[in-house]
């Protein structure tokens, strides 16, 4: 019997919801075929069988989501008994914690992977915070199906049973996920704490920074919108660089004009390439910023604790904006593809992000970012830093503006750049001298393409 | 109060019992002329004489018969046997006389008697002389089995062994003899008793049972534990039998969490029977399952590396106790 | 009834009769026990002393009241001998309160202060070390009371012997060891398990005074056992006995005796047996003593069936008597501070 386990399909994704199975209980399953579609922190993903045999059982249900490396469904032979504990409905909600087979319960889907000997200390994020235990939040619950056990302690059961709390609902920060005193004390405590909403439960990651405490929401009518996976993990890591990083803003503007007809004569002639293309201002920019970050590699860097680590290569991520929210897929080696090229692959991107159908890698290895509210009608702002890169640049609408040339007021379109740097790696003469590099190349755009 | 080994405060018990009861008396190997081999009855011989102090064959069998024999016969002798690995010879005494004739003859015969020796190992003596058996004897209804770990707790307890009535093994350890402790004044007569454990640091993150020679070790481990902010409630057992059970549970349920230090095996010792009996009083307050620190499951090996590595120490303690107590707790 | 001034070994005619009786009761006592244990109220191991009466009785006749024995587990006789009653004895046989242990002990373990009978031992040998420390604390306490510790051929094998041997030579203790060699432990032939085929050696070996004794001739053994018991008194230290003797059943109720034949039995109970010894020689002083002898057998006869209907009638030890006598002072394994309902 083989485990289909939910894969890692990104290096942030720490868990997957089940959108849809696309094979059901007694299906034949060929190694290679979809057997699920899966939404993650940035995308949906269909995850694939490695092995043929017939889909046995299904461990994790349409809507529910499970960790990364969980087991998410069972291969085998038709005729090959169930591990047991899965062969018919067992127990919704176990109350005793037995003696773990600590190998089995990391098959099986008791909560986030853990590691034997339970080792709580690396094994969970939110609870061990430095911050109050009321970081310890009442999640989701962790599939619940009737097949699994929760593992809570005697002493842990004791009080959530005397305080009639449903404690299904809490995650376990001990070993093999069993819930301990500590975590229904947290549960109770935040549940005096905040009573009408809940809380921004974050997935577990390696964190740095304690999250914010959360707020207690006003007075009036409210309407509760449960977090996607996406909102969450917009929401944790951008508080993360927000408190880490300490940002400064240099801001200059640019003058549009030239930039403007190297667009336009590049795009008649693009119109006309037998793979035809439209170029846009953004694509434009980032080449300029890629060509930008080559020539200053120090703005190419993330802070790493005890040393600051200086990337290779250029890899710009452009924000884009979908209804659900912020995802940034990458173009890689921005600095080596022609405008053209980096045009081809901002389409592509742009697309496959509206459709939720980026892959992992379109999504991983950025180095910089650039956002572009100028659609918008946005004058300038200013973005928050995209860790683990150390600067963002944030670029406002082109807006004919008037300004003084030789002694004359004159009309020419500008553009606002804010570049936002984060102090621990970059210095403000830096940050100043990359944007003026960044202006320099789009006011004198021929550099973009020769 | 003043301060005096462990070694003294056994020695002063003797003669402080022999001076207040005649029918008191010491036997054992080498104690007489030569002082015992670990100096104990040092001096007794020359200031009680042969009758009250007796050197015995080598010959643990008959020893320690003829001092149940003794005890039968209305005397109240102290027997020393040279280690507890020697006590395997005389074990059929302990077990089928000593500890069954109260009960097998309805009551009629007491053997009021005290059998001395240390167990234990760390002084690279080998395998068949480091051993800790006190869990075999334990086992056994009918015996009384104690360890203290103190000078004052030493004193204490084997006047109490010397006037109780019934068979008491007093398991004392050859590292022991030279720790120093404060004991009352001379004339003070004192005793402790033999049913009750000793709480020797509190703490509420977690409890850690221990007894003999890990008594310290665990006390330097709990202070280790507090520089990282776990407070641990450190219980000296003194007795394993009969133990004070409710001095356990009332810890165990303050804490929730429990370590059981002991230099003796794992499997089938003292640690599991005390973990047995917490689970089965106090489960519904334990948050995490018992964690025994034990020797390695080994006969003791001669080697200095290797003898250490078997050994329970501090760190093996402070291990087992983060295991169990959460980061976050201690912090809060 | 005739009254005769003839002794024997210094003892009077109703001593002699008392011996008699005391014979014939043992003998009695352990055919009924066996009836007894047939019926299925008595279990558990029996040991019957019968062939042996001239052993216990010769003994003990020579002890004083204040004298202390020690035994192993075929201790009837000597129980019965040392003062024990019948019905006491036959009421612990059964597991009953009355009997001398409350029940608890059993054939094996049986015990009495007043009497200082101190135990019946099922660990062979076990009682040597012990009787040693009896002795020393007699010794101790300036008491002139003497230890006689009975075991038998089998004994002789285990360590603990040798080493109570020589602790009681070298500390002098007041204290008889009568080793009644029945020629078999359990069915290992004394022949086949001694290195040498009397204990004189032995107790040489340990500088201690030996006699060897026809054990089935109860005057015999009295007068031995006098002997010893006189030298130990006066502080010359231990002796040792060996008495011949044989016992005509099996070494327990459930041992049919295949070690040995039919025809040794035969032998030993047709012309050896210790009653009937006993018997002739009090006859041939006094023809008249039939008539005791048929007095005594019919009393003896009696007093065992009363120890057996006593025995019977008398009530099991309530249920509460499991958990008392552990510890002298009622203490348990688990020491509570609280109360427990």
């Amino acid at each position: 019997m083989k485990t289909v386990e939910m894969p890692k399909m990104g290096d942030t994704m720490e868990e997957g919801k089940i959108l849809h199975w696309l094979k059901h209980e007694g299906d034949p399953v060929k190694k290679g075929e979809s057997l699920a579609e899966v939404e993650t922190d940035k995308v949906n993903i269909e995850i694939e069988a490695f092995a043929s045999g017939v889909l046995r059982k299904i461990l994790v249900p349409e809507g529910d989501s499970a960790p990364v490396g969980a087991g998410i469904a069972l291969i085998g032979a038709p005729d090959e008994p169930l591990p047991e504990g899965l062969a018919g409905n067992g127990l919704a909600k176990a109350t005793v914690s037995p003696p773990v087979d600590l190998a089995k319960a990391e098959k099986t889907q008791a909560a986030p992977a853990q590691k034997p000997g339970g080792l709580l200390r690396e094994e969970t994020g939110p609870a061990y915070l430095q911050g109050t235990p009321q970081q310890v939040a009442v999640q989701p619950a962790p599939p619940t199906k009737d097949e699994e056990r929760i593992f809570i302690s005697p002493i842990a059961r004791r009080l959530a049973e005397e305080h009639q709390l449903d404690y299904s609902s809490i995650r376990g920060t001990g070993p093999n996920g069993r819930i301990i005193k500590m975590d229904v004390e947290a549960a109770l405590a935040q549940m005096q704490a905040v009573p009408a909403a809940p809380v921004a439960p974050a997935a577990p990651a390696p964190v740095e920074v304690p999250e914010l405490a959360p707020v207690p929401i006003e007075t009036g009518e409210v309407i509760e919108l449960p977090l996607t996976a996406m909102r969450r993990t917009i929401a944790k890591r951008l508080g993360q660089s927000w408190q880490a990083a300490p940002h400064f803003y240099v801001t200059n503007v640019i003058d549009t004009g030239k930039l403007a007809d190297l667009r336009r004569q590049i795009n008649e002639y693009a119109e006309k390439d037998p793979a035809p293309v439209k170029v846009s201002f953004n694509d434009l920019i980032i080449k300029a910023v890629a060509l930008a970050l080559v020539r200053m590699p120090q703005v190419n860097v993330s802070f790493a604790g005890d040393r600051i680590l200086q990337k290779k290569q250029v890899h710009v991520g452009m924000a884009v904006a979908l209804e659900q929210g912020l995802i940034v897929p990458i173009i890689h080696d921005a600095d080596r593809r022609g405008v053209l090229d980096i045009a081809r692959e901002s389409h592509r991107l742009a697309e496959a992000a509206r459709a939720g159908k980026l892959r992992a890698d379109d999504l991983s290895g950025g180095t910089f970012t650039v956002s572009n509210l100028g659609m918008f009608d946005v004058d300038s702002f200013t973005a928050v830093i995209n860790p683990p890169e150390s600067a963002i640049l944030a670029v406002g609408s082109i807006t004919p503006t008037p300004v003084v040339v030789d002694g004359q007021v004159v009309v020419r379109d500008r553009m606002k750049m804010t570049l936002s740097s984060d102090h621990r790696a970059i210095d403000g003469a830096t940050a100043a001298r990359f944007l003026q590099e960044v202006k320099r190349l789009l006011e004198e755009p021929f550099g973009l393409i020769l | 109060m003043r301060t005096i080994t462990y070694r003294d405060a056994l020695r002063e018990a003797i003669r402080e019992e022999m001076q207040r009861d005649e029918r008191v008396f010491i036997m054992g190997e080498d104690i007489a002329g030569y002082g015992g081999t670990y100096a104990v009855s040092k001096g007794l011989f020359e200031e009680f004489g042969e009758k009250r102090v007796r050197d015995t064959p080598l010959a643990e069998e008959v020893i320690t018969g003829a001092a149940i024999g003794a005890a039968l016969g209305g005397l109240r002798p102290i027997l020393e046997l040279m280690t507890i690995n020697f006590s395997l010879l005389a074990s059929d005494q302990i077990v089928n006389s000593a500890a069954k004739f109260h009960y097998m003859f309805g009551g009629q015969p007491q053997i009021p008697l005290v059998i001395r020796m240390p167990g234990g190992g760390g002084a690279q003596r080998g395998a068949q002389h480091s051993q800790m058996l006190e869990s075999w004897f334990a086992h056994i209804p009918g015996l009384k089995v104690v360890m203290p770990a103190t000078p004052y707790d030493a004193k204490g307890m084997l006047k109490s062994a010397v006037r109780d009535p019934n068979p008491v093994l007093f398991i004392e350890h050859e590292l022991l003899y030279n720790v120093k402790g404060e004991v009352p004044d001379e004339g003070v007569d004192y005793t402790v008793p033999l049913d009750r454990g000793e709480v020797r640091r509190e703490g509420q993150h977690v409890t850690i049972i221990t007894f003999s020679r890990m008594v310290h070790v665990t006390l330097q481990a709990a202070e280790d534990l507090a520089k990282e902010g776990i407070q641990a409630e450190v219980i000296d057992l003194r007795s394993v039998r009969p133990i004070d059970i409710d001095l356990i549970l009332d810890s165990v349920k303050k804490t929730n969490r429990v370590v059981i230090a002991e230099e003796g095996w794992k499997y089938y010792g003292t640690g599991q029977g005390i973990a047995a009996l917490i689970y089965e009083y106090a489960f519904d307050y334990m948050d995490a399952p018992v964690q025994h620190v034990t020797s390695a499951d080994v006969p003791m090996p001669y080697s200095k590396v290797l003898e250490r590595a078997a050994l329970p120490n501090n760190s093996d303690i402070v291990k087992a106790v983060k295991s169990i107590v959460p980061p976050l707790l201690v912090h809060s | 009834m005739a009254i005769s001034n003839v002794t024997l070994a210094g003892l009077t005619q109703t001593q002699l009769l008392e011996m008699h009786y005391s014979m014939t009761l043992l003998r009695r006592f352990e055919e009924k026990s066996a009836e007894e244990y047939t019926r299925g109220k008595i279990a558990g191991f029996m040991h019957l002393y019968i062939g042996q009466e001239a052993v216990g009785v010769g003994c003990v006749s020579a002890l004083r009241p204040d004298d202390k024995v020690l035994a192993s587990y075929r201790e009837h006789g000597l129980a019965i001998v040392k003062g024990m009653d019948p019905g006491v004895v036959m009421a612990e046989l059964f597991g009953k309160i009355t009997g001398c242990s409350k029940g608890k002990g059993g054939s094996m373990h049986m015990w009495s202060n007043e009497l200082g009978l101190l135990g019946g031992n099922a660990i062979v040998a076990a009682q040597m070390p012990m009787a040693a420390g009896v002795a020393l604390a007699m010794q101790y306490q300036g008491l002139d009371s003497i230890v006689a510790c009975f075991f038998g051929d089998g004994a002789v094998d285990e360590g603990a012997f040798h080493e109570s041997l020589n602790l009681s030579s070298i500390w002098h203790l007041p204290v008889v060891y009568v080793c009644e060699n029945n020629e078999y432990s359990m069915g290992m032939a004394v022949q086949k398990a001694w290195a040498v085929d009397s204990l004189l050696p032995r107790a040489a070996a340990y500088n201690i005074p030996y006699e060897q004794v026809d054990g089935m001739d109860v005057i015999n053994v009295y007068e031995s056992m006098k002997r010893a018991v006189e030298r130990t008194r006066s502080g010359q230290g231990p002796s040792l006995l060996e008495v011949k003797t044989y016992r005509f059943r099996g070494h327990s109720m459930t041992d049919p005796a295949y070690y040995r034949t039919r025809e040794e039995e035969q032998q030993w109970r047709t012309t050896r047996d210790p009653i009937g010894i006993f018997e002739k020689k009090l006859l041939e002083l006094d023809p008249g003593t039939q008539a005791e002898f048929d007095q005594n057998d019919a009393r003896a006869t009696q007093v065992a069936e009363d120890a057996a209907e006593f025995a019977d009638n008398s009530p099991e030890p309530s249920l509460e008597e499991l958990y008392t006598d552990v510890m002298a002072d009622n203490s348990i394994a688990l020491s509570y501070r609280y109360e427990r309902k």
